[in-house]
């Protein structure tokens, strides 16, 4: 295989992959002007979504795939609960509560990583 | 605030594109022709492994799904807006969980003319940070050490934990928490399939619970 047909499928695929993702949107659309906008149906779409995302966003933090996975659970848990404590003294600002986990992570990965605990 | 989170996640994307294979401009291109990290991340993490086209489309599409249940859910908040309504289809290819969740949380409360300006700016800023993100990875992920880029792996998780977390609606809490509860266990049933279902499962529990139970103001 010569260079421009490595190139040729690689671009090919990409549009391949952007346009089945694309479909979903696209799908999205179809139905959402055939329902009732404030209706039943619009709402329980609404949590079918919040129910996949909570469910994508839960998986990644429980089981997470790539770097993520060669952290200890307890790190990734420990750092989110400190978190939710300072998002719930801060009133459920959403800044404080990010950083104050992503820190907390920052540090115990880095003490681990110096063997320190 | 969005646009480092996405800065940040795209480019733990962007040096899994390298390593996967995909040209520069590829992982470039990728990020704005699919924009959505799982379904990049099935692209970049199969092309790697030269897995079939069908494969490689398939499991990419299956990740994205999510789009469907939002993109029908983004909308109503556009139909009443004419010029909003003809640009649909571009709106929702614009749409990420960042843009979605935001306008979702703030749009209600906006007059109508003001949704379209808002969404468009939440978008471009998403976008840019998107595309800095995946261009940055690529060049020099390997220079940072492990602990800085996982955290920054970490921050996208955490930081959509909270955004949930402010959620107020009965139902919407309610399908959050079956969801996160679901999550985990129906991946380690089919990780391809077990999402969708869980969303299906997760979000029909909660909204026909919260309408089984007594109405309630919401709160705050």
């Amino acid at each position: 295989m010569n260079n421009f047909q490595f190139i040729d499928s690689m671009w090919g695929l990409l549009i391949l992959v952007s346009l089945s993702t694309y479909l979903w949107r696209a799908g999205g659309v179809l139905i959402a002007t055939r329902i009732e906008p404030r209706g039943k149906l619009a709402q329980w779409f609404t949590c079918i979504a919040y129910g996949m995302l909570a469910g994508l966003i839960s998986r990644i933090m429980l089981m997470p795939i790539g770097i993520l996975a060669e952290t200890p659970l307890i790190d990734r848990l420990a750092a989110l609960a400190i978190g939710f404590a300072v998002f719930f003294a801060m009133k459920r600002r959403l800044l404080p509560g990010t950083l104050i986990s992503t820190t907390i992570f920052l540090v115990l990965t880095t003490l681990r990583a110096n063997g320190i605990i | 605030m969005p646009f480092f989170m996405i800065l940040a996640s795209m480019m733990g994307y962007g040096s899994l594109a390298r390593d996967s294979g995909l040209s520069f401009a590829v992982s470039v291109v990728s990020t704005a022709s699919v924009w959505g990290l799982p379904g990049q991340v099935a692209f970049a993490e199969l092309f790697a492994v030269g897995a079939p086209v069908i494969a490689i489309m398939l499991a990419s599409s299956m990740a994205n799904l999510r789009f469907l249940p939002m993109s029908i859910s983004l909308l109503p908040l556009f139909k009443n807006n004419k010029r909003a309504w003809q640009w649909r289809y571009i709106l929702v290819f614009l749409m990420s969980i960042n843009t979605w969740a935001l306008t979702l949380r703030h749009g209600p409360a906006m007059p109508k003319n003001l949704r379209l300006p808002y969404y468009l700016g939440l978008c471009i800023i998403c976008m840019s940070g998107g595309l800095a993100g995946t261009a940055i990875g690529y060049h020099l992920a390997i220079a940072l050490p492990f602990y800085v880029t996982v955290s920054l792996i970490y921050l996208n998780p955490v930081y959509f934990v909270f955004l949930f977390s402010a959620v107020q609606y009965r139902n919407c809490i309610l399908s959050l928490l079956f969801g996160a509860l679901l999550g985990p266990l129906f991946h380690l049933i089919s990780p391809d399939w077990g999402l969708p279902f869980c969303g299906l499962i997760a979000g029909s529990s909660g909204y026909w619970i919260d309408r089984r139970m007594p109405k309630r103001t919401i709160p705050e």
